[in-house]
């Protein structure tokens, strides 16, 4: 299936390879850079790339390309996931998963990849298993919630992140106040798909450690935006007028609020009073950031002025989008909680937490 | 200072010995070497000596103090700048050499650890592999996996040196410790080197019997290495994945169907009789094995079953209500051909009303649930299957999980968007709901971009479109230029597709024409162009808006589309036309090519159309092009005059002229691009290339006629050694030999998930799930509610029948009935208890036969009298609960019926000839209480009826639920009845003794808020109304422990009062007896060797030396039959755990004076154990 793989900084140079079959030259690679000179940005790589005798398949993950070499049928996706594995077992492993990391522990990086494919065929790569064979270098357990959405659309997606740090075989059983609020769920196979169907608790031996333990969708937003932005078309100016609200956050703040604004290419310069936080205009990436911090309820931040464009310049024709980042504490948007976690199959009494936090994902505002 | 030179000894020996090859080469330049100056004569005269000299010679310079002093700076200066990088390279190998043959393992591991990283750097470091490979036999372990790691990377290159390290794996494979074993064969299976395929050969096939799945699994591994390295082994191979396919564990599963599809995806029919065990074993399988399982089933049922869409897809066809939009124009194509093959389809729908083969149902709804995992290519994999395979109004579940996964990675998106795509066009109202998860973000990369378009112009109807519209407005702002194209021509697509918003679309697109952003612009200068193509006589005005874009335009592609239209449509704007072409010809020479061929075209038309104005420009346009530097436009040029232009030459063409120029030319259809994808199969790269990929494998048509469903049927085991099991009679092999003979056929169960070693996520609920799966694929599904209603008039008949009739007649009677019954065995499955009870009673004859034997044992192994009335009484009140009963069957009962359907087979044994039956249930039964007293009823002889027979054993222990004083007056015993519970062949049955000790009556006795741990279950007992003041009553619950002795909690409630009560098993309980012939258990047991096998010294009790006393005392420490054995001095039981059915066998060994040893086989080594101190305890007390 696999059969060779490259693991390729941003700047075109092969960190790692490692091949599970018959050696592959690296000159496979070419056809690879020649893609990736074409795109402008490196999300822009074509997963999938057809070469004369190989198929080459590849993610981009923490400024690193990990190309895999393919030379018969197989379900893209099948290497995707697996490539993706590959990359999370890196992180879990050191921490992160980037360029000097791989570099300074190249060898244990490449007995993992080692026991993670028999003749390109995954063979561990649980985790936990790999961590009995190949030594690695705290317990917590949260639920996080990442909210995507625009006004035009929204969605929560948000996933039960578990760290089990349990001897023997413990049998968890983790059941919702409010299961009818998942739209949509996936989970780790450690758990019971009938049980869930049937009673909507999850209940699973956990393998040990950081797993993910559940991807759910829901709806819902928690801020609102109340927004102006226009360009006029005599004189070389603009106006600008952000105020941002809180919608159903239950009382809890709404922190690390920092609002992110691409403008058009022809804005010269800001000039802006926020009522609350910091504004900065990045003049060469023209990128205007409005850090708020938290949400004062009382008195809404406000964030108005204008705008100093080209002169002789066109009005931009396209107003641009502010994309939106929060954190809440202690609170998962979804309003999903956790009702109670109870531990079967082993005797002692384990130590037990939950942590909820909301974090904007993709929020886009349209104006 | 020695110390130091001791130090320094090793490195500069390596230099030193290094040095005096190279020396020769590179003498000369080290000699002009700056650096080395002030050493140099030294260097040269010491260089030209051997290294043997050399030794002597620093000997004696350490010992002259100043020659050492000259060693320690030479070192550093030959590894830094004086060797340069010449020698650099060389001199470190040399010195990971050293590394590798010292005693140090800290050392060797270092110089390991640097060899794998310059490998992993993608550097050669072939030339170490000698001294490598010495090194694999080293102990630590650590060095032992980097040696692997280097052997497999070079062991292809170095083929002789290879060979040396081959013994050393040989002897691997043989190691007790299975993880050995399996990276024994995994390294020797990765060394690609032919003259070892025989050996690989042989190592794969003992592998695959090897009694730890892991091993299977690596074995199954090896199978497409050696494939790969030697084709002409395939039959073999073959073999070796016929036996692994037939593996019951989830480990081995995935890898051995990855085998398959490596080595012979040909070979379908070796699928047949694991089909319904894959479908089961599959949720349990690990994901990446899913998926490759997944795919090979997809394959498979496309060859084995029926479209279940046949009818449908017919009716929709003639009602020509839910076509395709794209679909028309070939509809109309080979109209004939389709009529055709719809009457033929229709003749066969009426001759044949579509049903579901069960097999095709079963592997739907085993797959289903995994569209949940969270492995983005299983949830693709169960996708493509539901598209391919499912009846359509069922497609729509893989939706919303498609819809989940485009909120992955943006690799994930990629391919799933494109298969979202293809699937779009034949099944658009399956995605629509979701139309606004397929919304652009602006940060979707272009490509995603692109896609998500696609999708969403597929999913354009009339209700959507004006949203869609309004959408693609947005977009069309976008600063991504490639996608604001990309929206136009989905604009384009929209309008053709959907006469309603034609028009509108073209006015936005018109709109378009005055963009700032010319390739905007441009490409809708292209689409219109489509558009007005197919109703050009409208338009005029936007024909000549577009025309005097040519001023500005400069997109060659769109000036050449403009000039076309003009061309094309110049009756509609006869005052135009000419004044463009005279423009054009101003800039013809600047022009680009396309627009150059459109502009002697345009010129062609107008001369054809309109000479007089147009004469004179044609010309100098020709003239002006026969001397362009492109072929193209010269050969153009001279074609067009000739044929245009009348001349005395000219040929009969000319007359047609206009003909040529000016036919009608038909519309441009707008595709997508994803049309007619799908005979690809979805998810595959194949699919997402549009072209074959190397070893992709066809996604078959549908069968115009179901194969033999048959050959899924797996063959039928006897039951013997399951109903034996009703009887710890050890002399039992004397009673038939028939029986005996059958008995060798005997095949172990498929379902039954009894490993235990499958993983540490595995499940706990999934034994049962398989089981239950089992049991619908055997076909009998439809049947359920059938069988049910024959259950209870079956009931109501066997009661009439206890006492009136007599047993000849009544044997004769059910002859008959039996043989009525065949042909419908496979629905009627109930009825077939009957037969089974009637077995059961032919052995307790014969066990009474052989009861003088050995009376101690019939006690032990047959409940007591007293009890058979107790379950009597209960067996009465089930009935009554089951008549009211009115629901069709839960699984549980299902389940029993299926056991039940099977041993009637055995019964046939004695009566007929054995008529093999399709099911095959994993779990051991045998007669639960209430059938025992069933059976009393329907005895055939008096014998059966005797007391003595169905007396349970005295020695059954009764233990304490609740205290006379804690229940205020309601006292409880329960007592494990080693019965089986016939509702569930998984639980334990408990039998319960209540006993009111009060004054006054208690009500409603129940039980409540059962506490388990998780994956137990219980069956709770029917309700108590009424227990007066004095009496006792009796009722059973079962439990399915899971194999393990936590205890069930729950809370015994009475109408006025609830008592939390707990039932613990000692794990004796958790099984139940097996039987076995001397040879199987010597069999299992060498299989379950190392560490599932443990054993003690003991010394006997006083009382209890003779074999009789032993038998007793095990068969009552745990459930357990005895299995016949030659020698007196040992005696042996067998037993499988209730739950998962694995084996348990259990030796007691006598020596002189009291002095034993105890061995206990069993998979479940936490089982072992326990019951290792339980029977030791028994033993000794």
């Amino acid at each position: 299936m696999i059969h060779s793989l490259f693991l390729i900084n941003h700047t075109g140079d092969i960190i790692l390879e490692k091949h599970w079959k018959s050696v592959i030259g690296r000159s496979v690679c070419d056809y690879f850079f020649e893609a990736k000179e074409k795109a402008v940005d490196p999300e822009d790589v074509p997963p999938v790339l057809q070469t004369p005798h190989h198929y080459l398949i590849s993610i981009y993950k923490g400024k690193l390309f990990f190309l895999s070499v393919i030379q018969t049928e197989v379900p893209p996706l099948f290497v995707i996931e697996f490539l993706h594995r590959v990359a999370d077992t890196i992180q879990d492993y050191f921490g992160e998963c980037s360029e000097g990391v791989i570099k300074d522990n190249v060898v244990t990086v490449y007995e993992l990849l080692e026991e993670m494919l028999d003749n390109g065929f995954p063979l561990a790569t649980e985790s936990n298993v790999l961590k009995e064979m190949i030594r690695p270098p705290t317990i917590l357990r949260s639920v996080v919630n990442t909210l995507t959405g625009t006004p035009v659309f929204a969605e929560i997606q948000g996933v039960i992140e578990a760290c089990v740090r349990l001897t023997g075989m413990p049998d968890l059983t983790l059941s919702f106040m409010n299961p009818r609020l998942l739209d949509d769920v996936s989970f780790h196979p450690c758990v019971r798909f009938k049980r869930w169907e049937s009673e909507h608790v999850l209940s699973f031996i956990p393998p040990d450690g950081n797993f993910t333990l559940m991807n759910y969708h829901s709806r819902g937003h928690p801020v609102y935006v109340k927004q102006s932005i226009s360009f006029f078309e005599t004189g070389p100016s603009g106006r600008l007028d952000i105020t941002i609200g809180p919608k159903q956050t239950m009382g809890k703040t709404v922190e690390s609020l920092k609002v992110t604004i691409h403008m058009p290419k022809t804005v010269l310069n800001a000039n802006l009073t926020a009522s609350q936080g910091n504004y900065t205009y990045d003049l060469a990436t023209k990128v205007l950031v409005w850090d708020i911090g938290k949400l004062n309820t009382q008195k809404l931040p406000n964030l108005r002025g204008s705008l100093s464009t080209q002169v002789g310049a066109p009005k931009p024709e396209d107003n641009p989008t502010l994309n939106i980042d929060l954190k809440i504490q202690q609170m998962a948007i979804s309003g999903l909680k956790v009702s109670r976690l109870d531990m079967y199959g082993e005797k002692y009494k384990p130590f037990k937490g939950v942590k909820y936090l909301t974090k904007a994902g993709k929020f886009q505002v349209r104006t | 200072m020695t110390t130091m030179q001791r130090l320094l000894q090793l490195p500069v020996n390596a230099v030193n010995i290094v040095k005096t090859v190279q020396s020769q080469v590179q003498g000369q330049e080290e000699d002009k070497s700056p650096v080395l100056t002030p050493d140099n004569a030294q260097h040269s005269w010491y260089s030209a000596l051997q290294p043997d000299e050399l030794r002597h010679l620093r000997s004696g310079g350490s010992g002259g103090g100043g020659g050492g002093g000259d060693h320690e700076e030479r070192a550093p200066l030959e590894d830094g700048s004086g060797g340069g990088s010449f020698q650099s390279q060389p001199l470190r190998h040399d010195d990971l050499k050293e590394m590798l043959d010292s005693n140090k393992d800290s050392l060797k591991l270092e110089a390991m650890k640097r060899i794998v990283a310059m490998i992993a750097r993608g550097k050669n470091a072939s030339d170490l592999f000698p001294a490598v490979v010495k090194n694999v036999a080293c102990k630590n372990i650590e060095v032992k996996k980097l040696v692997y790691v280097y052997l497999v990377r070079y062991a292809e290159e170095q083929q002789d040196l290879a060979l040396l390290s081959i013994s050393t794996f040989q002897r691997g494979l043989k190691d007790p410790n299975q993880l050995i074993r399996a990276s024994a064969l995994r390294v020797l299976s990765s060394i690609r080197v032919t003259i070892i395929v025989p050996i690989m050969m042989l190592a794969i096939k003992e592998a695959a019997s090897d009694m730890s799945p892991y091993v299977r699994k690596t074995a199954a591994h090896a199978i497409p290495k050696l494939y790969s390295l030697d084709p002409e082994q395939k039959d073999q191979l073959i073999e070796v994945i016929e036996k692994l396919l037939a593996d019951k564990t989830t480990l081995v599963a995935g890898s051995v169907v990855m085998a398959f599809e490596e080595v012979c995806p040909e070979r379908i029919d070796l699928i047949h009789k694991n089909y319904r065990k894959l479908c089961n074993l599959l949720i349990d399988v690990e994901e990446w094995g899913q998926v490759v399982i997944i795919n090979m089933l997809t394959r498979y049922a496309r060859t084995q079953f029926l479209n279940p869409n046949m009818n449908e897809s017919l009716l929709e066809e003639g009602s020509g209500g839910d076509k395709t939009f794209y679909g028309s124009d070939e509809d109309e194509d080979d109209d004939e051909e389709e009529k055709d093959k719809k009457e033929e389809a229709h003749a066969m729908a009426k001759r044949k009303p579509y049903v579901m083969d069960p097999d095709h149902r079963l592997l739907l709804r085993n797959t289903k649930p995994l569209l949940q995992s969270r492995n983005a290519a299983v949830v693709m994999a169960v996708a493509q299957l539901y598209f391919h395979l499912a009846p359509k109004a069922e497609v729509g579940v893989i939706a919303k999980a498609l819809v989940r996964l485009l909120r992955s990675h943006s690799e994930v998106q990629y391919v799933v968007l494109q298969n979202v795509a293809t699937m779009t066009i034949k099944r658009r109202g399956m995605f629509e709901p979701y139309l606004k998860s397929f919304y652009i973000r602006s940060t979707d990369p272009t490509q995603i971009k692109v896609l998500k378009l696609e999708v969403l112009t597929n999913l354009a109807n009339e209700t959507n479109i004006s949203t869609i519209l309004r959408e693609f407005q947005t977009y069309i702002k976008s600063m991504d230029k490639d996608f604001v194209a990309a929206t136009i021509q989905a604009i384009g697509r929209c309008a053709t597709n959907i006469g309603e918003v034609r028009d509108t679309c073209l006015n936005g697109l018109v709109q378009l024409l005055s963009n700032r952003d010319e390739l905007v612009v441009a490409e809708s200068v292209v689409v219109i162009k489509k558009l007005l193509q197919m109703q050009p006589e409208k338009h005029s005005d936007i024909i000549k808006h577009m025309a005097k874009l040519t001023d500005n335009i400069q997109v060659p592609m769109a000036r050449a589309s403009i000039l076309w239209l003009i061309g094309e449509y110049c009756e509609h704007v006869p005052k135009i036309a000419p004044d463009v072409l005279r423009k054009m010809a101003k800039s013809f020479t600047n022009e680009e090519d396309i627009v150059k061929l459109q502009i002697i075209n345009l010129a062609a038309k107008l001369y054809l159309t309109n000479s007089k104005q147009t004469k004179l420009l044609t010309q100098y346009v020709l003239n002006l092009a026969k001397y362009d530097q492109n072929y193209d436009i010269r050969d153009r040029a001279r074609f067009i005059r000739q044929l245009i232009v009348p001349t005395e030459k000219s040929g009969a063409l000319s007359k047609y002229a206009k003909k040529l120029f000016l036919a009608l030319k038909p519309a441009p259809v707008l595709e997508s691009p994803f049309k007619d994808r799908d005979h690809f199969q979805l998810g595959s790269l194949s699919h997402l290339l549009n072209a074959k990929a190397g070893g992709y494998q066809e996604l078959p048509d549908w069968p115009e006629a179901a194969p033999d469903p048959s050959v899924r049927n797996v063959e039928v085991f006897t039951l013997l050694e399951r109903v034996t099991t009703l009887t710890s009679v050890p002399e039992w092999t004397k009673c038939s030999s028939r029986e005996k003979r059958k008995e060798k056929k005997v095949e172990k169960p498929f379902y039954s998930d009894s490993e235990g070693e499958s993983g540490p996520t595995e499940s706990a609920d999934s034994e049962s799930d398989s089981a239950s799966g089992s049991e619908s694929g055997s076909g009998s599904e439809e049947s359920g509610s059938g069988s049910e209603s024959e259950e209870s008039e079956e009931g109501s008949e066997s009661e009439e029948e206890e006492e009136e009739e007599d047993e000849d007649e009544k044997d004769k009677k059910k002859k008959k009935k039996q043989e009525l019954k065949k042909p419908v065995q496979e629905s009627e499955s109930e009825q077939s208890s009957e037969e089974e009870r009637k077995h059961q009673r032919k052995m307790k004859q014969c066990k009474s036969d052989t009861e003088s034997e050995s009376e101690e044992e019939d006690s032990e192994s047959e409940s007591s009298h007293s009890e058979s009335e107790d379950s009597e009484s209960e067996v009465e009140v089930k009935k009554k609960k089951k008549a009211a009963e009115s629901k069709p069957p839960s699984k549980p009962v299902k389940k029993e019926s299926k056991k039940e359907k099977k041993e009637m087979s055995l019964l046939d044994l004695d009566d007929f000839e054995p008529t093999p039956s399709p099911q095959v249930t994993p779990v051991n039964t045998f007669l639960s209480n209430s059938l025992v007293t069933d059976l009393e009823g329907l005895s055939l002889s008096d014998a059966v009826l005797s007391p003595a027979t169905i007396a349970p054993s005295s020695a059954l222990k009764s233990y304490e639920l609740l205290h006379r004083i804690t229940g205020e007056g309601l006292s409880v015993e329960y007592c494990f009845s080693r019965q089986p519970f016939s509702p569930d062949a998984n639980m334990v049955a408990v039998q319960m003794q209540f006993t009111n000790n009060a004054t006054s009556e208690t009500k409603n006795l129940h039980m409540e808020d059962v506490k388990l741990q998780s994956g137990m279950r219980v069956k709770e007992f029917p309700e108590i109304e009424l227990l007066p003041a004095g009496e006792t009553a009796t009722a059973v619950m079962g439990i399915d422990f899971c194999d393990s002795t936590q205890a069930a909690n729950f809370q015994l409630c009475t109408h006025t009062r609830k008592f939390f009560v707990s039932i613990q098993p000692p794990v004796g309980e958790l099984m139940r007896p097996v039987f076995l012939t001397e040879n199987e258990f010597k069999k299992e047991q060498g299989q379950l060797m190392g560490m599932n096998e443990i054993t003690e010294k003991l010394t006997l009790d006083v009382k209890c030396r003779n074999e009789h006393a032993i038998v007793q005392r095990v068969t009552t420490a745990a459930n357990l039959s005895r299995v016949p054995c030659g020698s007196d001095k040992e005696c042996r039981f067998a037993g499988r755990t209730v739950n998962s059915s694995s084996l348990v066998l259990v030796t007691v060994a006598t020596k002189e004076e009291g002095a034993a040893q105890l061995t206990v086989n069993c998979e479940k080594m936490v089982i072992g154990t326990m019951l290792v101190k339980d029977i030791l305890l028994a033993l000794t007390q």
